[in-house]
């Protein structure tokens, strides 16, 4: 058994570029999940020490050139692929996830979605790999809901590559029902082959506290689905 | 001072789906001959003095490694855009797995 105080000494952190919008909701993820947020900065190549990196969404320079594009050229990602490439556990979400396919640290990559219009929805996805450091709070095939909402979240690879991530696991999660944005086989989020580097287009950290977190059965807004990624990575940390 | 012209495309293999907003667009305007459209990005990079072909060289590495994603992009035009006599057509191999 994990206790609160033990917990507490997992340091988190979270990346902020220009134009990143979710750092403070990621923050907030960390510390409800029982976690220490410590901000990082892209400009600053110095992780200071933490033991997982959460890179938030938002629209980093503007998306100009293509999305994620310019900040893989941050300082701070230098660094960061230098430790997700030695272990050190890895989340981006939306922005952050287009940021890591920019850095070869994650396959594949996102264009625009197929009808051209920004989404903002609750997301019923699929767990399909309960065994990554972000994930092994789900169980394999548990249903989640949290917030999707992104323009360019059509995820895309050759087809080699997706037969390699199915084959191999690193499909994460997968949406439910009909397929939001055109998605190659309706992958909504991978991870890279040791499983520390996890990407996802949705967005869990909005989902992480009752009162303000997608519908669920205890009711409107009740939903809480995406804390367990990060009580997933606390509990490795902790046990690590 | 030289300019190189740096264009990029999305991979035939790719949808595009802005190219297919624009072409559903087309015959709303009596254009109704285009049959497809896609939409590529132009790149000018501009040097102090002549384009020699090291500012070629390094257009067409800044093109393959920034400008441009393989994943999703081709390279298809490296030049300099006054002589645009020294073009370097890339065909960068598919790139699956990062």
């Amino acid at each position: 058994m994990t206790t609160p105080t033990s917990l507490a000494t997992a340091r988190v952190g979270v990346v902020t570029f220009p134009g990143t919008l979710d750092d403070r909701d990621a923050a907030r993820a960390v510390r409800l999940a029982g976690g220490e947020p410590v901000s990082l900065w892209h400009a600053d190549a110095d992780l200071h020490g933490v033991d997982a990196v959460v890179l938030p969404g938002g629209f980093s320079y503007g998306d100009y050139l293509r999305a994620g594009a310019i900040s893989r050229f941050a300082p701070v990602m230098e660094s960061l692929v230098d430790a997700a490439n030695g272990g050190l556990p890895v989340l981006g979400i939306c922005n952050g996830f287009q940021v890591l396919t920019e850095a070869h640290l994650l396959p594949g990559s996102m264009i625009k979605n197929d009808h051209l219009h920004f989404v903002c929805r609750e997301q019923v996805l699929v767990v399909e790999n309960a065994e990554t450091v972000w994930t092994r709070d789900f169980t394999a095939g548990q249903r989640i809901t949290v917030p999707l909402k992104n323009q360019d979240g059509q995820f895309v690879a050759d087809d080699r590559t997706l037969d390699e991530l199915e084959a191999e696991g690193r499909v994460v999660f997968r949406y439910d029902g009909q397929n939001p944005n055109g998605s190659r086989r309706g992958i909504a989020g991978i991870s890279n082959a040791a499983g520390n580097v996890v990407g996802l287009m949705p967005h869990p950290e909005h989902a992480v506290e009752a009162g303000f977190g997608p519908a669920a059965e205890a009711g409107p807004r009740a939903g809480t689905d995406g804390l367990a990624l990060f009580t997933s990575v606390l509990g490795v940390l902790v046990h690590a | 001072m030289g300019r190189v012209v740096v264009e990029v495309m999305p991979k035939p293999e790719i949808l595009d789906p802005q190219g297919k907003a624009v072409v559903g667009a087309l015959p709303r305007l009596g254009f109704t001959q285009f049959t497809s459209v896609r939409q590529g990005k132009r790149f000018e990079l501009e040097v102090e003095g002549d384009v020699t072909p090291e500012v070629l060289a390094a257009a067409q590495e800044a093109a393959s490694t920034v400008l441009s994603n393989p994943v999703i992009e081709d390279v298809v035009r490296v030049a300099d855009a006054v002589t645009d006599s020294s073009d370097i057509v890339t065909t960068a191999p598919s790139q699956g797995l990062a």
